[in-house]
C-alpha cells in the first residue's frame, strides 16, 4: 500500500486518483502507525516551504518520514514535498528541511535570465542524468508539468533529471531509496502515471 | 525548453457540455467526462471547465461532474464560472481543480484575488478578463461581456497581478467569434506590462492563427479556444504538429 503523508498542505485529490488509475491502493493519512506500515511513502506539498516544514516537524511526521527513509523504504517527494527532502530552503528566510538529500533550495530567479517568467510553469522536457528506476518506462525528452519558483541546488550527486528553463533546473533527484520530483507526476498525463507506476513497482 | 500550451475550454451547464461535439469514438458528445478525457488523450495541455449554471442545483451537479473529470484526467484543470468568494475557490479545489479562474467576481470584489492567492498561492489564481475597445481604449467588461465596467484593461491587469493573480486569460470581445485571428494588438499591450503567463483567447479560426500568435508575441504562453476544437475545425494534435514545423516549442 502507498501512503500519501497528509500534513495539511495541499490538495491530495489528484494524487489519490492517479494511484487509482494505475491500480494501486493509496491512502492519504497523518496517522503515524499507518505511515509506518506503508510499502511506499509519498510526501506531497504545495505552497510555502516555511509553513509546510513547520507543519511537518510540529506534527512529528517529519521524524516518521526520516525514520522510514533510513530503514530503506522507498519515499517520493513531489514538488514542495521534494524540496522538503533537502537540508534547507532559502524561501523567505532560511528553513530546515528533512536532510534526506544533501543540498539546498533557492529562488530560480538567481539562475535564470531576467526575461524568463517566474514561476516556471507549464510542460517542459526531462533531460536524464544517469539511470533511475523511476524513469524505467520513460524516454529522454518526455514532457512533464512544472509549477515552481524555487529549485534544488548544490545537489549534483543526486540529480537524475534536469529541465532547461534558461538554466538547467533540477527536475528530479535520488539518494538511494529517497526520490524527489520537482514537477507534478499526477498532472503530467501518461508520462507522470508511468513514473508513479515505476515507483510502485520498486 | 518550456512549451506553448494549447487549451480547450468547455462550457458546462447543468452537468452537460453546452456545445456538443461529434468526435469519432465519443459515445456521449455532451458528457464533460468523456470529452475531457478525449481532449486529454489527444494533445490538450490543460483543460478549462467553465460553469455557466444558473441554479444552485446545477452548481451541485457541476461539482459532482468536476470530481469525475478530475479523477479521469491527469493534466492541469482550471475551473471558472460563478467564482465570487474564497469559499467558491475551496469548493472547486476540493473537487480536484488545480487552478481557479475569476472574472466578474474579481470586478465585484477586487480583494478576492488577494485573499485567494494568500490562501492557495498565486499559481492557483487565474484572472480572466473580457476586454474590448471603447473610444480607442482597451476597456474591461463584466458579466460575459455585457457590462462595461469603465476600467482600463492595462490598469486592471496590473492590479490583478499585484494582488496575486498567477496567470492572465485575456479574451478580446472584439475578435471573439470572428475567427479572424487573435487580437495581437491587445495581447501585445498586456504582455508588455505583466510578468505572469498570458493565455490568449478569442478569435482563433485556424491553425495559422496560433502560429501568428506565438510568432508575433513570444511572451504569450498559451492559446485557448472552444468552438473550433469542439466542432473539429482544428484538431489539437494537427495544430501542435504545425506549430512544431514552425519552430514553436510544443509537447507532442
Amino acid at each position: 500500500m502507498v501512503v500519501i503523508v497528509d500534513y495539511g498542505v495541499g490538495n491530495l485529490f489528484s494524487l489519490i486518483s492517479s494511484f487509482k488509475a494505475i491500480g494501486v491502493d493509496a491512502v492519504a493519512t497523518g496517522d503515524k502507525a499507518i505511515i509506518e506500515s506503508a510499502d511506499k511513502i509519498i510526501l506531497p506539498g504545495v505552497g510555502a516551504f516555511e509553513d509546510a516544514s513547520k507543519k511537518l516537524f510540529d506534527s512529528g511526521l517529519a521524524q516518521v518520514v526520516i525514520d522510514q527513509a533510513k530503514k530503506g523504504k522507498p519515499i517520493m517527494g513531489i514538488c514542495l514535498g521534494m524540496q522538503l527532502l533537502f537540508d534547507c530552503s532559502y524561501e523567505y528566510g532560511v528553513h530546515k528541511g528533512l536532510g534526506l538529500i544533501k543540498g539546498q533550495v533557492k529562488p530560480i530567479g538567481e539562475v535564470i535570465p531576467k526575461d524568463y517568467k517566474i514561476p516556471h510553469i507549464g510542460w517542459n522536457a526531462l533531460d536524464f542524468k544517469g539511470k533511475s528506476p523511476i524513469f524505467k518506462y520513460l524516454n529522454q525528452g518526455d514532457f512533464v508539468y512544472f509549477v515552481h519558483s524555487y529549485y534544488a541546488t548544490d545537489c549534483d550527486e543526486s540529480v537524475i533529471a534536469t529541465a532547461e528553463y534558461g538554466a538547467n533546473l533540477t527536475a528530479a533527484v535520488q539518494n538511494g531509496n529517497v526520490f524527489g520530483c520537482q514537477f507534478h507526476p499526477e498532472k503530467s498525463g501518461e508520462v507522470g502515471l508511468k513514473i508513479l507506476k515505476a515507483f510502485c513497482e520498486m | 525548453m518550456i512549451t506553448k500550451r494549447i487549451i480547450p475550454c468547455l462550457d458546462v451547464k447543468d452537468g452537460r457540455v453546452v456545445k456538443g461535439v461529434n468526435f469519432k469514438g465519443l459515445a456521449d458528445v455532451s458528457s464533460p467526462v468523456e470529452l475531457g478525457k478525449y481532449y486529454s488523450d489527444n494533445g490538450a495541455d490543460e483543460l478549462v471547465f467553465y460553469d455557466i449554471t444558473a441554479s444552485s442545483d446545477g452548481r451541485k451537479l457541476f461539482t459532482d461532474i468536476l470530481k469525475q473529470v478530475a479523477s479521469t484526467i491527469f493534466i492541469p484543470l482550471t475551473v471558472g464560472g460563478g467564482i465570487n468568494t474564497v469559499e467558491d475557490f475551496d469548493r472547486v479545489l476540493k473537487c480536484g481543480a488545480d487552478k481557479v479562474s475569476v472574472n466578474s467576481g474579481a470586478i465585484k470584489n477586487p480583494d478576492l484575488i488577494y485573499h485567494a492567492a494568500k490562501r492557495y498561492g498565486d499559481q492557483c489564481v487565474v484572472l480572466s478578463v473580457d476586454a474590448k475597445r471603447v473610444n480607442g481604449k482597451f476597456t474591461v467588461f463584466a458579466k460575459g461581456g455585457r457590462e462595461n465596467t469603465g476600467y482600463d484593461l492595462i490598469e486592471w491587469v496590473k492590479r490583478g497581478v499585484d494582488n496575486g493573480a498567477g496567470e492572465i486569460v485575456l479574451n478580446s470581445i472584439d475578435t471573439d467569434g470572428v475567427k479572424g485571428g487573435f487580437d495581437l494588438e491587445m495581447l501585445s499591450a498586456v504582455s508588455k506590462v505583466v510578468s505572469v503567463p498570458i493565455i490568449a483567447s478569442g478569435g482563433a479560426g485556424n491553425k495559422e492563427h496560433f502560429v501568428d500568435l506565438f510568432n508575433a508575441i513570444p511572451k504569450v504562453d498559451a492559446g485557448l479556444a472552444a468552438s473550433i476544437f469542439h466542432f473539429g475545425e482544428v484538431n489539437i494534435l494537427d495544430l501542435k504538429k504545425t506549430l512544431k514545423q514552425n519552430n514553436i516549442p510544443v509537447r507532442l
